[in-house]
């Protein structure tokens, strides 16, 4: 029995070493018949952040000419060394760079980077590129801030509607959002939110609930469920089922949602949604790689590079005015005139009813969370400009967290 | 009245069957595989449109795309199956395997997380390995103490104890993360003692837990059929009464099993810790401590047996992930489906191997073309 087990263990390491030999003489520029991409999945198509990752995908595949067959996907990929093993399986199946697009496998991708250091490995929504010193690992983001600025902006009109129709009062101007846990990227998400519908709405309050899970329908239904019952007049969400969609049809509340669209969940309820498009980013980070350039260690998509996008506004629900706002403000991002973490303008970002002048943000990793990096300057908090990964975290006046979830 | 039970006799009679031959109950289950490999065939082809054959030979290219992982994978389920069969033999039927190495895992990180750079590497290994042991004996204890004197259900205890496990790692993961819900590995990139608690690798980093899952294997099988302890568990496991007449200690055969079931449950989750994840949160040990009964059970709990059940069930894992990939499904559900109609029907068929199935007089009637009993009474009637 053993020694029949010896020998298959000797016979893996041989085949080991083998592969290991074979995966060390690459140039660094490939051919574009021959380049593979690796996608690694924390969920599958059920799961609108997964989907989102997994057809864009598909379409810079097409958009840059290359077949499905170029593709190695894994789907289901837990944040344990499963990513790391499946990172390597991708790399065993001869892929030059391999996408992973969720938080929490960012370390395993690092694991695998080390040790593959001809291959390309970048990762969404991390925050260890800039500081990891690894010439072959790489984040990316986008300013998905300047979006959900923009889909408050509707909620805010939405409200202003209901004001003027003496539907609800000024005061009772109340919006719900449910997230996922109280993390920068999530609050971020929220406070731009807030503000964009502030800044056409200026009465409006936000009430915050947390579920402590990316992905939990029944968690994110009832915490939908309660902000309604609380008095909430307007929901959105960060997580990513579709339980706030379905409770708001359900009660007949107005959603702005996120990820993209969800008109067919709430055909009576759906405003518009914002959402990240990674089909710019992989078209760039697959470019780079064919070209045999460095990645950039940080990326940050804009809605200049086509990242940062709006789905077609639901005419049924939303405000009249809706569009030409929305595109006055999109004009306003273009022209670098409008900025969404705007510290001078009055009664707009206040904390215990102070302007913000001066902010540090826990922007370098360490064990430690230390926050090491002075963000507000020139009029206003520089979001994703010192990495990918949203750093802001402060807690403003008008929101109200009834929970947190760390 | 007596026409309609006549009218009613079974077509088959069941009977249980204790002296089935080994080699009939194996071709038996490798039977129902085929059976299975069959729908499972049917089902490819309708859902994928693609020839079934070209499904089989992805999911066997697929599991060999790199032996190393194939070998962990197969050595950390063993692990598990490891754990869980000195209880099953005893009929102690131990659902906590999972929460058992979670909570042992969970020690052996704190110890990583706290005490790296303040004692040196090799203390640090040690404490690692002995405080993940403890925890886990100490959650393996608790249920087989209240079944030793209390007679409490031991398959709820466990179980329970899983969910109490989750809930404290997902408790822990938040407050030791910046409040994404993840700790990350522990002492790697950003930290100041990096590297602090891994253990060395030999050769590369999954050599250790397959020569340390081969050596456990060893183990339990020299301790279940060669040791006294072995036999006063089996024994425990065939007749409580049997064991008390012939003055066997029943509490204690209990309790010091389920000491052996965390010790091997503790080892495994300082290998977590030290050697494979290098972090803890809810989802590291999967479902494998489920997985793992199957495994025992396939393999009557004999560990040399288990070798083949859990190298077959692990193929059959990342053979069916494979062929998701390959034929970019986009989708989880094709690869658990396959792996649950191979489980239902090798489950299944433990029903053909413990009952004989013997028609009744009634069918062989029909079958030979006689008139049946009942129609000969019409008849007389």
């Amino acid at each position: 029995m053993k020694k029949i087990l010896s020998i298959i263990l000797a016979v893996a390491m041989l085949a080991a070493v083998a592969l290991i030999v074979a995966s060390c003489g690459k140039t660094s520029t490939v051919d574009k018949k021959s380049i593979k991409i690796g996608l690694i999945t924390l969920h599958d198509e059920s799961s609108t952040y997964d989907k989102n990752f997994i057809d864009a995908m598909y379409r810079a595949l097409e958009d840059l000419g290359l077949s499905k067959d170029q593709l190695v996907l894994y789907t289901g990929v837990d944040e344990s060394s499963a990513c790391y093993d499946k990172a390597k399986a991708c790399v065993n199946q001869g892929c030059n760079v391999v996408f992973a697009d969720s938080f929490g496998h960012e370390d395993f991708m690092i694991q695998a980077a080390q040790e593959f250091p001809n291959v390309v490995f970048a990762h969404a929504t991390g925050t260890k590129a800039h500081t990891a010193n690894l010439s072959n690992f790489s984040n990316a983001f986008a300013a998905i801030y300047e979006g959900r600025y923009l889909a408050g902006i509707a909620a805010g009109l939405k409200l202003n509607e209901m004001i003027e129709s003496g539907k609800i009062t000024a005061e009772q101007a109340v919006m719900g959002y449910v997230g996922a846990y109280t993390y920068a990227e999530v609050m971020s998400g929220y406070t731009s939110f807030y503000l964009g519908a502030k800044s056409v709405c200026p009465s409006v309050t936000m009430k915050v609930k947390f579920t402590g899970s990316w992905y939990d329908t029944d968690k994110e239904y009832t915490a939908a469920k309660s902000l309604i019952s609380d008095g909430c007049v307007l929901l959105s969400q960060h997580a990513d089922s579709y339980g706030a969609p379905n409770a708001c049809e359900e009660a007949g509340v107005p959603n702005v949602s996120y990820n993209g669209s969800t008109e067919a969940q709430g055909p009576n309820t759906y405003i518009v949604a914002s959402k990240i498009d990674w089909a710019p980013y992989y078209e760039h980070m697959i470019n780079c790689v064919l070209e045999g350039k460095q990645l950039e260690k940080d990326w940050t998509g804009t809605i200049a590079t086509g990242s940062v996008k709006l789905e077609a506004v639901n005419t049924k629900v939303a405000a009249k005015g809706t569009q030409e706002a929305i595109d006055n403000a999109l004009a306003g991002f273009k022209a670098g005139t409008l900025h969404v973490f705007d510290t001078n303008k009055d009664n707009f970002i206040t904390v215990g009813g102070e302007k913000l002048t001066s902010y540090k943000a826990d922007v370098d990793f360490d064990t430690e969370y230390q926050k090491d990096t002075e963000v507000v300057s020139g009029g206003y908090f520089h979001e994703s400009e010192y990495r990918s990964a949203p750093y802001f975290d402060v807690e403003i006046d008008g929101i109200t967290l009834l929970d947190r979830a760390y | 009245m007596k026409t309609e039970k006549v009218k009613n006799d079974p077509l088959f009679h069941v009977s249980k069957n204790d002296n089935l031959p080994r080699w009939k109950a194996m071709l038996i289950r490798a039977g129902a595989v085929l059976v299975a490999l069959v729908i499972c065939g049917i089902m490819s082809v309708i859902l994928i449109k693609e020839n079934p054959f070209k499904i089989y030979g992805t999911m066997i290219t697929g599991a060999f795309i790199d032996i190393w992982t194939l070998l962990k994978d197969i050595a950390v389920l063993l692990m598990f199956g490891l754990a869980v069969i000195p209880a099953f033999k005893m009929k102690f039927w131990n659902m906590g395997a999972n929460g058992q190495v979670l909570i042992g895992c969970l020690c052996a990180i704190a110890c990583m997380k706290f005490l790296a750079g303040k004692v040196p590497n090799v203390v640090l290994i040690i404490l690692m390995v002995v405080t993940s042991i403890a925890a886990s004996v100490i959650w393996a204890v608790i249920p087989a103490i209240f079944k030793a004197f209390f007679g409490t259900n031991e398959t709820l205890f466990t179980l329970m104890m899983n969910y109490i496990a989750i809930g404290i790692v997902a408790y822990f993961s938040f407050s030791w993360s910046d409040g994404s819900g993840t700790i990350g590995l522990v002492n790697y990139i950003g930290s100041k003692n990096y590297m602090a608690g891994w253990f060395p690798n030999i050769g590369n980093k999954y050599v250790m837990i397959i020569l340390i899952a081969l050596l456990v294997d060893a183990f339990m099988f020299v301790y279940m059929k060669y040791t006294k302890h072995g036999f006063e568990t089996a024994l425990v496991g065939e007749s409580v009464n049997t064991a008390k007449y012939v003055g066997i200690n029943v509490k204690k055969v209990i309790i010091r099993t389920l000491i052996l079931s965390g010790v091997i449950c503790g080892i495994m989750g300082a290998m977590f810790a030290g050697s494979l994840e290098h972090t803890v949160n809810t989802s590291i040990c999967g479902s494998k401590g489920f997985t793992a009964i199957l495994v025992a059970w396939l393999a009557n709990f004999d560990p040399l047996m288990m070798l083949f059940t859990t190298f077959f069930v692990v193929f059959l894992q990342t053979g069916a992930e494979n062929v998701s990939t390959v034929f970019q499904l986009k989708s989880t559900d094709y690869s658990n489906i396959v792996v649950g109609i191979i489980f239902f029907c090798i489950i299944g068929c433990e029903f053909f191997i413990r009952y004989k199935i013997m028609p009744s007089q009634r069918l062989k009637d029909i079958l030979s073309g006689k008139k049946t009993r009942s129609a000969e009474k019409k008849e007389e009637a």
